[in-house]
């Protein structure tokens, strides 16, 4: 709050400082505009900029940065009663006096004696450094304020390149701008293989990828039996694999025949209606599709199957009428069929585009020969298109693989490793919210478990992408 | 007709062919009808379970205040939900007995708002303790459920929530006239609960706004600058082309990926708030980032060079050529792009279980760094309950959602077709 009153008080000291800039830069010009090299408007902006950057920077950092640096100041003396005490409970004890010093709700725990005494102590101190810090960057902030003013105020003169100055500073946030898209991804790529190097710590690269057994145990205690977990993650590759597939096999000729129905035979009437309608599908949120597999595809399929069932006991094929009839909600079927549905429409108009881009010439050419419209498409814009097809159908799997919300609601999660589509399976989508959703400490192998998960997907979705790119663009190239 | 014609004819080689032509049309026919239908089906089986969470049922009751279960000392300590299920079972002419049943029934039909109500009426005006007032509220959502005609008496009692006595009294209730059906105000004006009925969406649509307007306030500044700068002043090298790429492919991680990006980074790392909409906005921000830079170099790109080299012409430099002339001229198609990837942020779920949004949160946002919940996480929440009202109500959210998602697009549309030029 203090923060967000700190930056209002540095814009409207900036404006200020426009104002006076600007007027001076008139006062340069002896009234004829024309004399100065930059107009009156970016000297002003050239010294607010000086006035405002700066000390803001400082604000913001301190913003994002501060707490950690009180924390960290607080921990530099360690009460003797806190050293006592187990290093699990020593962080909770900074933890309540970091909440004691902020006023905020503390942990259940109770303090006595010695400790209450450190507590207290601990919370008055964290009190006043984060006054101290508050005030000295307050304080560095109005002193860098009226610094830049001071220097950048004496510079104005009438052949001074203040615009030449004011773009200079437009180019580097822009630049810092685009920086930020490279920042997000060394972000994602650091943080996950850091994470998944602390998790490969205790388990294996090659027990994780290869092992068939994925139990990642809640250790309560650590004398606990089995604690560790089994981190095998083969069945979450099959599970996934399997959902993909199902998902791809409804997607792909659906999507594929309708592109080209479209492209090819709709009236312009027919292709304005249909492909906005088939864009609807594409933008229901992905939670909208889990809830319909969850309750009304999963019912479905079960009754369906169970009816099934019902007919083959006691026949010729008991045996799977008696397995039909225990077919549960949440199977691999009715994620990788709503998962389908959910691919249509991007299936769909990644192929409308790439065989939109096939010539006319060589439609006109084949139908100069004789051949029907289906056998123009087969024989000439199809293998003409494959590529193009091919990397969009890539694409589909990459966006297939990542899904979470489906899976999470309709696939299950028992990691089984099996090809029935009428079992449960899980993905590594829906361990990783699983493993991230409940209340544990961020450092067990379990949590770390997710982060080796995401590093998997992540390089999986990222190789799928580059080549599908990859192979979109070359045969791009050949017609254009 | 040439001899070749002629031979397709005697071997019936044409009529194949044609036959060959109507299935594949035929195919293509039926894909679309596939894909249109499973599009009927989704909207409409949603449509159909969410509508009716918008009307509910009100139930009016006297209630006598009776001094001998109010404790004037302790107010907050009564049990109000009592006094209320003993004056429902008088009115239904039964008592209670001395195991509770009776008013364990009775309590099962009207919602514990009643007894809120009487709480603070009596907080602000003690000297009603003795007097009978006349509450209104929900009736519980079970009774809700029966009124609405989806749970019925052919069902078999041991199956059912309520039992036959119980759907009695409800009968008895509506004839009186103390049930009335109407818009359910409720929905809309509360946050979420643990009681069906009184479950609403009004905090997970505040906490939705908030996050949305993180994600803005951070993503379409930084997209908007970051698209310029690589569309008109970056210089075509290799480190400008890593960025493109990057940006190509950061498009498509999938947004998991970002959830755990914000989880190891934002919280651990800078020790963000914990399912606030500020977290939530920053990570969904990084998320719209890529797609509002393609949208906005895609705009700019459709501007053509002579505006360019008009405002060249006149001695405007780089800079003022972008920003006076260039991104003026870009802004609807900005905008456009923008808004889409917005809406799409708003369905969002993924990456925001990962941030810990999916935390029970029954009252409004207190601010951006507090717990906040928001529609799609609402929705995954809702749909995880077991009882069936929450069933209902997660369709109605949908719809909410998808109301919302659909006036987003519809801007967009709206934008695209007043304000975009034609070159």
């Amino acid at each position: 709050m203090t923060v967000l009153i700190a930056l209002a008080l540095l814009a409207a000291f900036s404006v200020g400082v426009y104002l006076i800039g600007r007027r001076r830069a008139v006062a340069l010009s002896d009234g004829k505009s024309a004399r100065l090299h930059s107009l009156p408007g970016y000297h002003g902006t050239w010294v607010a900029l000086w006035a405002g950057v700066p000390a803001a920077m400082i604000v913001i950092l301190f913003a994002i940065f501060g707490g950690r640096l009180e924390d960290a100041a607080l921990r530099l003396q360690v009460p003797a009663a806190v050293a006592a005490l187990e290093a699990e409970r020593q962080e909770v004890f900074w933890s309540d006096a970091g909440a004691a010093a902020r006023g905020q709700t503390q942990s259940e725990i109770a303090y006595e004696g010695d400790l209450k005494t450190a507590l207290d102590a601990k919370a008055a101190e964290g009190r006043r450094i984060s006054a101290i810090g508050l005030a000295a960057v307050l304080g560095l902030s109005g002193v860098l304020a009226l610094c830049g003013v001071l220097l950048a105020y004496p510079r104005l003169s009438k052949d001074f390149r203040a615009r030449n100055r004011v773009e200079g500073w437009t180019n580097v946030l822009l630049i810092a701008c685009s920086t930020i898209a490279v920042m997000t991804t060394l972000g994602i790529l650091l943080s996950l293989v850091w994470e998944s190097y602390r998790f490969f710590q205790s388990v294996s690269p090659a027990e994780f990828l290869f092992g068939t057994a994925w139990d990642p145990q809640i250790a309560m205690r650590s004398d606990q039996v089995a604690a560790d977990g089994a981190f095998g993650a083969v069945p979450l590759f099959a599970g996934t694999f399997l959902i993909m597939l199902i998902g791809m096999a409804v997607a792909a000729p659906v999507g594929l025949y309708s592109a080209i129905y479209l492209s090819e035979y709709a009236g312009p009437g027919m292709r304005a209606t249909i492909k906005p309608l088939l864009e609807i599908l594409a933008g229901v949120p992905t939670v909208v599709y889990g809830f319909f597999a969850a309750l009304t595809v999963g019912p479905t399929f079960r009754a369906f199957f169970n009816w099934i069932g019902g007919f083959l006991v006691g026949g010729p094929m008991d045996s799977l009428g008696q397995y039909l009839e225990t077919v549960q909600n949440q199977m691999a079927l009715t994620a990788g069929v709503v998962m389908g549905i959910m691919l249509i429409p991007f299936v769909s108009s990644l192929s409308d585009d790439i065989i939109n881009a096939v010539p006319q010439s060589l439609r006109d050419g084949s139908y100069a020969m004789g051949a029907t419209k289906s056998e123009t498409v087969k024989r000439v814009i199809l293998p003409a298109a494959l590529p193009g097809v091919v990397g969009a159908l890539m694409l589909a799997v990459s966006r297939a693989i990542g899904e979470t919300m489906i899976v999470t609601m309709a696939a299950g999660l028992q990691a089984k490793l099996t090809a029935n589509p009428l079992d449960t399976v899980t993905t590594v989508t829906v361990q990783i919210v699983t493993l991230l959703t409940g209340d544990q400490e961020f450092d067990s192998p379990k949590t770390l478990a997710a982060f080796g998960l995401g590093l998997t997907l992540f390089t999986v979705t990222l190789a799928l992408n580059i080549i599908a790119l990859g192979i979109v663009r070359k045969y791009r190239e050949q017609y254009d | 007709m040439t001899d070749a014609a002629q031979l397709q004819l005697k071997n019936g080689r044409l009529k194949k062919r044609h036959a060959a032509e109507a299935r594949f049309r035929l195919y293509g026919r039926v894909a679309i009808i596939v894909a249109l239908s499973f599009l009927v089906l989704l909207l409409g089986r949603i449509g159909l379970q969410g509508y009716s969470t918008f009307t509910t049922n009100t139930v009016s009751l006297p209630v006598y205040l009776d001094p001998a279960r109010i404790d004037r000392a302790d107010l907050e300590g009564s049990n109000y939900d009592y006094v209320v299920a003993l004056s429902l079972l008088k009115r239904m002419g039964e008592t209670e007995d001395e195991f509770g049943t009776n008013s364990g029934d009775a309590m099962a039909l009207v919602s514990r708002d009643l007894g809120f109500q009487i709480l603070d009426k009596v907080k602000a005006d003690p000297n009603l303790i003795g007097k009978t007032i006349i509450v209104t509220g929900p009736v519980k959502a079970d009774a809700d459920l029966f009124y609405k005609g989806e749970m019925t008496r052919a069902v078999d009692e041991a199956d059912r929530k309520l039992n036959n006595r119980q759907l009695d009294w409800l009968d008895r209730l509506k004839k009186s006239g103390a049930v009335t059906s109407g818009f359910n105000v409720n929905f809309f004006t509360h946050a979420d609960s643990t009681e069906p009925e009184q479950a609403g969406i009004l905090g997970a649509v505040m906490g939705s706004a908030m996050m949305l307007l993180v994600t803005a306030l951070i993503a379409v500044p930084m997209g908007v600058m970051a698209a310029v700068w690589l569309e008109e002043f970056a210089p075509k090298n290799r480190w400008t082309d890593i960025i493109e790429v990057n940006i190509n492919n950061l498009a498509a991680v999938p947004s998991i990926v970002y959830g755990l990006l914000g989880l190891a980074v934002f919280i651990n790392g800078f020790g963000a708030p914990r399912g606030s909409a500020l977290t939530g906005g920053m990570v969904l921000a990084l998320m719209a980032l890529p797609t509002v830079i393609i949208a906005t170099r895609s705009a700019l790109k459709a501007v053509p060079p002579s505006i360019r080299e008009a405002a060249w012409g006149v001695g405007a430099s780089r800079t003022q050529t972008v920003f006076h002339h260039v991104l003026p001229q870009a802004m609807p198609g900005v905008m456009t792009g923008t808004i889409l990837s917005l809406a799409h942020a708003l369905g969002e779920t993924a990456p925001l279980l990962m941030i810990g949004m999916i935390a029970f949160n029954p009252g409004l946002p207190q601010g951006f760094t507090s717990s906040a919940s928001v529609l799609p996480v609402q929705v995954f929440i809702w749909e995880n309950a077991s009882e069936r009202a929450f069933h209902e109500r997660t369709a109605a959210a949908i719809i909410v959602l998808l109301v919302f998602m659909i006036a987003m697009n519809a801007a967009a549309v709206i934008l695209r077709r007043r304000f975009e030029r034609r070159w």
